[in-house]
Order: C-alpha cells, then structure tokens, then sequence
C-alpha cells in the first residue's frame, strides 16, 4: 500500500478575493473601469456600533405608547422668510429624474407627502410628476444645471446647492446612452443616446467666496422665500459645514459613502469619502464651535435604515436624516419577486446596482415604458409611507425608553459604541468604558 | 422734445422709473422687479449707482427695459426670462446666468462665465469676456464684440457664440451641440471640438445675429465655424487619451 501526503485544503487569498479577481477578469476583457449605482458596499463603521443605554435609576423612561414624543423639525429659519416645516425627521433624497423613471418619482412623491415630510428633485430638473405629487419639494440646484430655470426655482419650497455626494466627493453625475430617452433628452437640452457626463463643478462659481454670492442671488430671485440648502460629500465635514454657513445656508447637508448614487466608477465610490457615522460628530462640531448648532441646520444622509439609525443619528446632534438607496428598497427596488430576471442579468436580488444601464426589472432605475409600468406610483408611495411610519415610530421607541420627549432631545450621553473605531468617530464611550479615543489625551 | 416726437424707446426712456441704489436696498429692487406683471405701465425702469453691486435686476420675468447706469458685480441679470437689460457698465461674473429669453447688452467688459448656462435670448458684450464665456450653454446666443478668454464653451450644449476678436485657450472643450463662430484666431481647440464648414445656413445664421446684435460692417463669411467633433458621446477605451 502506497502512503499518499494528505492533502491541503485549497486555499484562497483574502487580499485576491474572489470578487477582486473576477474584477481583474472583467478590466482585462473590456478595458473599462466598472461602473455601478449604489453606495459603498464594503464594510463599515456604522450607527450598527452604537447602542442606545435606554433608562436606569438616574434616567426614567417615557410610557411607550401614552406620553407624547415628537417627532417635527423646522428646517431653514436662519434667513428664509418660509422654512420648511416637517412632521417626521427623515426626508427624501435628491435622485434625479432620468436616473429614476417618472413613476418612481411620482412615488416618492406621494410618498413623503403622506408622511409629512419633503423630497428632492435632482441631476435632470424637476418632473411635473414629483412636483404635483410632492408637497414639499426641495430643488436641487446642481453643476449641470439640466433643467434649470427660474420658474421651477420659485415653484419649489427649498433650494439645494449640490457641492457633493457622498458616492463621489468631486465627481459629476454620469447617465449612460440607453437611459437617455426623449423626454429625458430634452430635459437636459442633449442628444438622445449619448453618454452623459454631468459636471463636477459649478460653472459660474468656485470655493466659498463665490458660493456666498451664488446664495445671495438665489435667495433675491426668490425674494428671500427659500430655505437654501448646501449638499456636501463627506469629505472634509468639519471645514465644508463652516464654510457652508460662512456662505448663509439654512441648512447642510452631509452626505457619507454609503449614501447611493445613480452611476458612477466602482474605484470611485468604495475609496473616496468618509463613512457616514466619521462625518457627523465634526459637522456639529463646526456648527457648535460658530455657535450655529439648532440655528443652521444639518440633514446627515449615507447607509440610513430603521429607526434605530435616525435615533442614533439625531441623538449625535443632527437636525434630520434623508434617505435613498432605503426608500427606493421600500418602493421595489431589490424585491426577490424579479429573482429570475435578476438572475439572467447576471446578478441577484439584493446586489443588483446596474441601475445605469436601464434595464431594472423593478422598473425604477429605467425609462424603458414596459419595465416603469411595473411601478404603481400609489401603492408604492404607500409602501414608503408606511416604512418612514415605522421607522419613526421605532426612532420614538428609542427616545421614549431614554426619556425623551422629541427625538431631537437625544444626546450622545446616550449612548456607546462597540469598538474602538466607532467610539473614536462618533466621540461617545466604548461600551463598558469611560473611554473617548482621542479625548483627554488619549 | 416734445412727446410726440420722441421714438418709443425714448418715451418709454423718459417715464422710466429710476431706482436708485445708493437710496435703496438691492432687495428693494429686485422685489419691485419681480412684482410686475403683465400689461404694466411700469416698462422702463433705469437702475442708478450699481456700484459693483451683485444680482443686480436678477430673475425679471416681464418683457421691461432695465438701463443699469454703471458697473455691477456677480450675477447681473441672472436667469433673466424676457426683459431688455443694459449695463451702461462693464460686468462681473457670470453675468446673464442661466437667461431664458430677453436681451442683455454690456457696455463695457465682462468677467468670466459670462452667459453661463444660458437657455434663451440674446447676451452682447460690446468689450471682451473673461474665460468660461458660454459655459455649458444651453440654448442662449452670445455675441462678443472684442476676445474671449480660455476654456470658452465648455460642455456647451446649445446655442450659437459669435465672437468677433479672438478666442483663448481650449474652445469648446467636450462641446456638444452648440455653434461657435470666431472671426479672428482661436488659440486652441479643447477635446472633440473641431474647425467646421461654414455652409449657407451658417452665414445667414450669424448674419442675423450681428444684425440683432448691431454689428455693422462686418461680414458673415469672415468667421470660421467650430463645433463637437461628437468623438466622445459614448465612451470607448480607445478615446481614454482625449480627455
């Protein structure tokens, strides 16, 4: 009997993954950097690291479903002559029209308007669907300036000066060929079928100096009515929150890496930018250290969830929450219901963001006519109504068991992270601990 | 001179309501602005001591006659939808942002981004622009009396630029749709865009344009046409080294 050697089990680099290597096969074969939809899917530090303290002897709770807790927030009273008032802390975020099909706007629209709270147009102007449907709108006033005109400025109940996004700090919008229809062609005054490549930076203004002056024009076209609103990536929060209110914004907006886009490089959106939960704690430092905390007002946006994310966000010092990539999972995006057709795409439901390329078998990412009538914009506005109903109740859950009566009464006192790593971005204790990495000397 | 002998534009001249904004707050101006309607009297209206001021007479949205009798800052006239507005002035940037129709006439110079965006209507600098004339224009006419500086039509989208000096460095620069026109030497062509024929259909076009714009004595044929080569419209891997 012949002795063989026993084998070893094969074993696969960590650094040359699978998903890295088939990456290096798909570089190779097509000589194109990949390009996709969605936020930063790697693994993050993340409100999943903080947990609530809830009540003790020294902190007595709220009765859960007696003792009123609120949830509204003003947004916008440091110079606009109409601030937006909202019944719910967490808005919609800025997706384009021509990213999403009309339908999928529509729903957004009756979405947050059910809720009380408002949504936001985006890179391709503002849709008689979203604006019809929405009764806050906030109008995002971008580099393309697709669609712009002061018309649709002045029928809009905010402005929103897109600097960034958190998927891509310094990039511009990219709609490819198949998804420019007609109608989306002549929204953004383009040939049909081209690759589109929206600026990244403003035409008619650089640095904070000018952002100022661009403010102030906004603000005498529209007879000082608007809250103006600054978009920023998460890429410098501290300096980019103070130089927004330096130029007079009402509100920033802080968006991390895993907040979504609609198409852009993969190396783009996984490497550039902070996480969500690094942006805030210097956000409303720079807000507290002008004295401008509660008087500007901060809407952090990035990997926002349930209810749990909005509490924990607030009680970190922001004003409100916005959502995306979670309000287009509420209107269908993802369903396991399309698995098949996800699976001839070559992908599967729950990691599919080719949304660039319009073939969404949800009919969301798409303006092709047969697969947007798979979106009922009632029943999906409903749908997102009734998650934004859930996590607002679930944000209420929390704050009552802390004792609070407005979400916007949590404070980091109440909570702690997980790991060290949390601890240090979100400045609270390490659980079990007294310890804030990088306070007091250590 | 008595009324009956004045031209319409000089009657309308003569009641013009004067504003003045060393006495008035520019708020105060742009709100008056944007209260008329249609069929108001109030049609000529003639704004004094700008003084470098910005978003001088922004968003108008009447077919009024607004004479600015001096220099202005940012954003004067800015996305402008219908009224005749001259700054007896040079002006600052980004001037006629975004314009949806009207006319815009500079006296002097104007800094960069002039036009910027601009959807409709008429822009005339009877100096020189500054660089970024036309940025991602998107269906305005701009005429430029004397140079423009660089990066001029960049991602321009629609509309005509007629420039009778010379034009900087990187003209159109990933231009789409829109028609540049330079009489005199362009200092460099940017990505995709290219020196065009002139075809009868671009002469009379800019033919017209001067006429609206009050050039006299200078011909349509001495322009050279420049536009989107329409290289770079769908990305391909080989094109990578044009950007």
């Amino acid at each position: 009997m012949t002795y063989r050697n026993p084998p070893t089990t094969p074993r696969k680099s960590a650094t040359f993954d699978d998903y890295t290597l088939s990456e290096i096969r798909r570089a190779a074969a097509t000589g194109i950097y990949d390009i996709r939809g969605a936020g930063a899917k790697r693994k993050l530090p993340h409100f999943d690291d903080l947990l609530f303290l809830g009540a003790s002897i020294s902190r007595y709770p709220l009765e859960g479903y007696r003792e009123r807790c609120d949830t509204s927030v003003v947004l916008g009273s440091r110079h606009a002559r109409k601030p937006i008032e909202l019944k719910i802390p967490i808005t919609i975020a800025g997706m384009s029209f021509g990213s999403l099909s009309g339908p999928a706007k529509e729903a957004l629209g009756r979405g947050a308007t059910l809720s009380g709270t408002s949504t936001t147009t985006g890179d391709g102007g503002m849709t008689e669907e979203e604006r019809g449907h929405s009764k806050t709108l906030v109008y995002q006033y971008l580099p393309s300036r697709y669609g712009m005109n002061p018309r649709d400025l002045r029928r809009a109940d905010a402005i929103e000066v897109v600097v960034g996004q958190g998927a891509k700090p310094g990039g511009g919008g990219m709609l490819l060929g198949q998804k420019i229809s007609d109608r989306v062609a002549e929204m953004r005054t383009l040939p049909k079928g081209i690759d589109q490549r929206s600026a990244s930076r403003h035409p008619d203004w650089t640095g904070p100096d000018d952002l100022e002056i661009k403010i102030l024009e906004l603000r005498e076209i529209t007879d000082w009515e608007k809250p103006i609103y600054v978009k920023v990536g998460g890429a410098r929060p501290y300096y980019d929150t103070a130089l927004a209110v330096k130029a007079g914004a009402d509100v920033v907006v802080v968006d991390g890496m895993q907040g979504g886009t609609a198409a852009t490089q993969e190396v783009f959106i996984e490497n550039v930018g902070q996480p969500t939960l690094a942006c805030i704690r210097p956000a409303v430092q720079a807000l507290q250290d002008l004295g401008m905390h509660r008087k500007v007002h901060l809407i952090v946006s990035g990997g926002i969830r349930n209810g749990a994310d909005v509490a924990k966000a607030l009680a970190l010092g922001v004003d409100a929450v916005s959502i995306g990539t979670a309000a287009l999972v509420a209107l269908g995006d993802n369903d396991p219901r399309w698995e098949a057709e996800y699976n001839a795409l070559g992908t599967t439901a729950g990691a599919y963001d080719d949304w660039h390329e319009g073939r969404d078998p949800a009919g969301i990412t798409t303006q092709d006519p047969e697969l947007m009538k798979r979106v009922d914009p009632i029943a999906a506005g409903r749908r997102l109504a009734n998650y934004l109903k859930v996590m607002t109740l679930e944000a209420q859950t929390i704050a009552r068991a802390c004792g609070k009566n407005s979400l916007h009464n949590l404070e980091p006192e109440d909570l702690v992270a997980l790991s060290i790593e949390a601890a240090a971005m979100a400045g609270v204790p390490l659980a079990g601990t007294n310890w804030i990495p990088g306070k007091n000397g250590f | 001179m008595p009324a009956n002998t004045m031209s319409k534009a000089e009657r309308d001249q003569s009641h013009a309501r004067v504003f003045d904004l060393s006495q008035h707050s520019l708020r105060e101006l742009n709100q008056a602005l944007h209260k008329l309607t249609p069929g108001s009297n109030e049609t000529a209206w003639e704004v004094l001591n700008p003084k470098g001021s910005h978003s001088v007479a922004v968003g108008v949205d009447q077919p009024v006659s607004i004479d600015v009798r001096g220099s202005v800052g940012y954003y004067c006239a800015g996305m402008n939808d219908g009224a005749a507005i001259t700054v007896h002035g040079s002006a600052g940037p980004g001037v006629g942002e975004n314009m949806m129709s009207g006319s815009i006439v500079i006296k002097g110079d104007a800094s960069q981004y002039a036009g910027a965006t601009g959807r409709g209507g008429l822009l005339v600098i009877e100096g020189n622009a500054s660089s970024r004339c036309g940025i991602s224009m998107k269906g305005i006419d701009i005429v430029v009396h004397g140079n423009i500086g660089h990066m001029s039509a960049f991602m321009a989208q629609s509309g005509n630029l007629v420039v009778l000096g010379d034009a900087g460095d990187a003209l159109g620069d990933s231009i789409y749709e829109a028609r540049l026109f330079v009489r005199g030497k362009v200092e460099s062509l940017g990505a995709d865009c290219i020196a065009k024929e002139m075809r009868p259909e671009h002469l009379e076009l800019v033919q017209g344009l001067l006429d609206k714009a009050g050039v006299t004595g200078v011909k349509a044929s001495e322009f050279k046409r420049y536009g989107s080569a329409r290289k770079l419209y769908n990305f391909n891997i080989d094109n990578a080294d044009a950007y």
